[in-house]
């Protein structure tokens, strides 16, 4: 039934396995996620960190197996799921031996003890074994299972997971509510959920799913809306925009806080997503913009700096100006260059502009390290935005009428140029397209998102800090973008949620952040360079180009997405 | 009909002409002003060039992996300098190692190669890694694709070493024979800098005449110049594309020794400002080409090392040291405005876009 290659593909398979979960134990993921309880003392987070690979690996490894039959299948993730068992096991016995702690700080007894489930380096290793083993034939058995019920297990399995990441957060909320919170109150426990609660939630949702995704069968065709369903639709994004509106009552402060961050990345992301995904150039020195556009309010509104003393309406203009400004000086130099070396101009750009802020010979204008305090916030008659939830609505219109301009340029003359621009320079020269004033423009178009953000930045931490300017915020930006689809505006929303977002919903992760995000660039890059909502024009071209087999078949489309 | 100067310079380049010019002034301005106030002797200049030298040889190590990386995948390898950091990262445990049981001291010579070893064979296997599984499925991939994985490896390596290793500093301990000084004519240098100066040197030789002199350098030009006809012609061109990242992964390794001989701290986030002043130094020199390479990362050693007191000193610029790195990114963006091929490069920038 199986012969000698696929063999050998297993166990290499098996082997890799193996070396990811020693790569995520030794990186310390295990051991901390483990704290995190997703059912109270039965799942915590390390728990599936560990679990999920052989699981995803067994399911994979099935596929690619030519005989569909039971056992076949069962056998080829089970022997993966073995030899990936083994190979984990091995490291709790090196460890025995040699002592490697000197070296790789993670690679603690408590690590051990969870690799092997508290039963010593053999008798664990042996046990570890087996549960792999095992899980690795349930990951290849739930590939026969039919789509539909496979869909609503997994979304199941999402929702459970992410409804006990959030306890913490949830709970806070819900407490918020008063009297209507003792319907929740059950659910959780002291830490994740309880396991009522967990169960509850997983059938609940596996249920309501299986049941929906039986109704449309429907290819994804655009169609031409009646009238009553056009009102439907205006009728859902009314109430959308009511909802978005109530949000920070009733959330609370902690959550309003967090919309603030994303709703602020969100921002800086519709403005590179003009500079990356409409136009292609790869600017990774964007948060010289933010910069710029945080310490023009900061100098001019701030008493510290003694320059002049206006309010903030008054400053945004000059803020934005010199953001603008700054965009255009950058973009002229960087014209005739390839992509790969705007990167490295862009990254040295944003380096300067942080070196210099943080510079004594500045220092009397823009504070140097110690950073500019005391920047005035805005008013709106006499009311002064200062508290998160205020401070959400200034934000929420600032993206409101960025998201209105980045969507009307897309498709106006010049975004048509943008994209003839990114796709092939020389034809789009050729098309009688200027490339000096498209290229410019999309510079200074990004760069007057990322001034505004930054300015609102400032306001809302009433100081600027050369610290918070860093090449991180332009690699998170960078990473929002990738992973919503270059090119997409929702998907600009829908990377900041979920890259901003879940730091904050998950402290633990917090210090694995940009290990994920790394990781999670070129996963995508190798997997989905479209993006988790891409914009179709860029889908098509991206895939094109790349060879056929090189992109699984089954990637889902936007249409069987629930938010689709 | 041709077009007269008048009406083929746009104000763009009038623009760009500008800035180039007003970095020039200040450049020179900086100098003679400085030289006016001759606050520093010739004994000054003459060690910050000797530094600068020191500092060009590693930038010059890496450098390398920089240029024949794009020459033969017209790709920049941002996680280069991840690859250089991983080298001297991990190669400090085997010196801490060898330091408590005290063979560090009673062979340091043994004890230094046996740690370079180890730099040179770690940062090698992971570039050959990371071009095994982050770049060879995404050749064919349009650009922006496998710089944005370059990226999303570069960050992925620095963290997973800060979860490996921890987000301290660790240091090297001390190697006794290369203490002190060396007194040439009647200027003292320091021995590290000597050393760092010629093995630089040296290597670069060696690796240049590999490229150069042996078959297989011949193959990676070939591959380099024209991929598909490389591989008509009987070449492996996957095993010449490893073989380039390994040679690339390993004088990144020998630059990371290199540079522990100079500031003798390792940490994690230690490759990014050397990687991408090495980078500057291989677009400097013209990228894709080795020697130049070499040339490139010589000058930017001594104008980083020199410049920061010369052009800015004399201007009356506060704590000028603090802006030696600025200085090395605005001397990138001046070489892009006025030559973008660089001092040896051919025009790659518009004929191979």
């Amino acid at each position: 039934m199986t012969n000698k290659s696929t063999l050998k593909q297993l166990f290499s398979a098996g082997l890799i396995n193996g070396g990811i979960i020693i790569f995520l134990g030794l990186v310390g993921m295990i051991e901390t996620f483990s704290q995190r309880d997703i059912v109270s003392g039965l799942v915590s987070m390390g728990f599936i960190l560990l679990f999920l690979p052989f699981f995803v690996f067994g399911y994979s490894i099935a596929k690619k197996e030519p005989d569909q039959s039971l056992r076949t299948v069962l056998f080829a993730g089970g022997l993966t799921g073995l030899v990936a068992g083994f190979t984990t096991a091995l490291l709790p016995i090196l460890g025995q031996f040699v002592n490697i702690r000197d070296m790789f700080m993670n690679a603690s007894p408590t690590l051990y003890s969870i690799l092997n489930f508290n039963q010593g380096i053999y008798l664990g290793g042996l046990i570890l074994m087996i549960v792999s083993g095992i899980i690795g034939a349930l990951g290849a058995g739930f590939l026969l299972i039919p789509p539909r019920l496979r869909n609503a297990f997994l979304q199941a399995v999402v929702w459970t997971v992410l409804l006990g990441l959030m306890r913490d957060l949830l709970i806070v909320m819900i407490a918020r509510w008063g009297a209507i919170s003792y319907i929740f109150r059950w659910i959780f426990a002291s830490s994740g959920l309880t396991i009522t609660g967990a169960l509850v939630i997983f059938f609940l949702v596996g249920v309501v799913y299986y049941w929906r995704s039986g109704k449309k069968q429907d290819l994804p065709v655009k169609k031409i809306l009646s009238k009553k369903q056009k009102n439907i639709r205006f009728g859902k994004l009314v109430a959308a925009v009511i909802l978005m509106l109530l949000l920070p009552q009733i959330l609370g402060i902690y959550f309003s806080e967090i919309l603030d961050n994303v709703g602020i990345y969100i921002l800086m992301g519709l403005g590179l997503n003009i500079v990356i995904g409409f136009a292609g150039l790869l600017d990774l020195g964007y948060v010289a913009f933010f910069a710029i556009g945080a310490y023009v309010v900061g100098v001019l509104t701030s008493p510290e700096m003694g320059v002049i003393q206006i309010t903030f309406w008054q400053a945004l203009p000059f803020a934005l100006l010199a953001s603008v400004t700054a965009g255009v000086i950058l973009g002229l130099p960087v014209l005739k260059m390839r992509g790969d070396y705007l990167a490295i101009v862009t990254l040295g750009f944003g380096e300067i502009i942080r070196l210099l802020s943080l510079s004594d010979w500045l220092r009397p204008y823009l504070g140097g390290t110690q950073g500019i305090q005391r920047i005035a916030r805005p008013f709106i008659g006499s009311l002064e935005l200062k508290t998160q939830g205020q401070l959400y609505y200034l934000i929420v219109a600032a993206i409101l009428i960025a998201g209105f301009i980045a969507w009307r340029l897309k498709d106006s003359h010049m975004g048509r140029s943008w994209m003839a621009m990114r796709e092939d320079e020389d034809v789009a020269q050729a098309m009688g397209i200027n490339l000096v004033a498209t290229k410019l423009s999309a510079f200074a178009t990004g760069a007057f998102f990322a001034g505004l953000a930054g300015a609102i930045f400032a306001a809302k931490l009433s100081s600027a800090y050369p610290q918070s300017m860093n090449l991180m915020v332009s690699i998170n930006v960078l990473c929002l973008i990738i992973v919503g689809g270059m090119g997409s505006i929702p998907g600009v929303f829908v990377g900041a949620l979920v890259l901003m977002g879940s730091p904050e919903l998950l402290r633990e992760f917090s210090e694995f952040r940009y290990l994920v995000y790394g990781a999670l660039l070129v996963v995508m890059m190798l997997v989905r360079p479209e993006g988790l909502w891409p914009e179709a024009r860029r889908k098509l071209e991206l895939h094109e180009s790349m060879e056929p087999d090189a992109l699984p078949n089954d990637i889902p489309t936007v249409t069987e997405n629930p938010a689709g | 009909m041709l077009r007269t100067w008048r009406q083929r310079i746009t104000i763009a380049d009038v623009v760009v002409w500008i800035i180039g010019l007003s970095i020039a002034f200040v450049v020179v301005y900086g100098s003679i002003k400085t030289i006016e106030v001759g606050k520093y002797n010739t004994r000054v200049w003459i060690d910050l060039t000797i530094t600068g030298l020191a500092l060009g040889g590693v930038y010059a190590l890496i450098a390398l992996g920089y240029t024949i990386v794009y020459g033969v995948l017209k790709m920049i390898n941002f996680a280069h300098s991840e690859i250089f950091m991983s080298g001297p990262f991990t190669a400090v445990f085997l010196a801490l190692a060898l330091y408590k049981n005290g063979f560090w001291n009673s062979h340091p010579y043994i004890s230094l190669l046996l740690v370079t070893l180890l730099a040179v064979t770690v940062s090698s296997t992971l570039a050959v890694l990371l071009e095994r599984i982050a770049y060879r499925p995404l050749r064919t991939a349009p650009r922006l694709v496998p710089l944005i994985t370059a990226i999303g490896a570069s960050f992925f390596l620095q963290y997973a070493f800060r979860g490996f290793f921890g987000s301290g500093l660790q240091a090297y301990p001390e190697l006794g024979f290369l203490k002190g000084t060396w007194t040439f004519g009647s200027i003292p240098v320091y021995k590290t800098q000597v050393v760092v100066i010629i093995s630089a040197l040296i290597m670069m030789l060696i690796l240049y005449g590999f490229v150069q002199l042996t078959k297989m350098g011949k193959a990676m030009r070939a591959v380099s110049e024209d991929k598909e006809v490389a591989g008509l012609m009987g070449i492996d061109v996957d095993r010449i594309i490893m073989l380039t990242f390994a040679l690339g992964g390993a004088s990144a390794g020998l630059g990371g020794i290199l540079y522990i001989l100079l500031f003798p701290v390792v940490h994690f986030f230690m490759g990014f400002i050397p990687g991408l002043k090495a980078f500057t130094a291989a677009v400097l020199g013209g990228i894709g080409n080795v020697p130049g390479a070499f040339l490139g990362a010589m000058i930017l050693g001594i104008l980083e090392a020199v410049g920061p007191s010369l052009f800015l000193d004399g201007m009356g610029i506060a704590a000028p040291y603090q802006l030696k790195d600025a200085i090395a990114f605005i001397i990138l963006v001046f070489i892009l405005i006025i030559r973008p091929s660089g001092i040896l490069g051919e025009r790659i920038t518009q004929t191979k876009a």
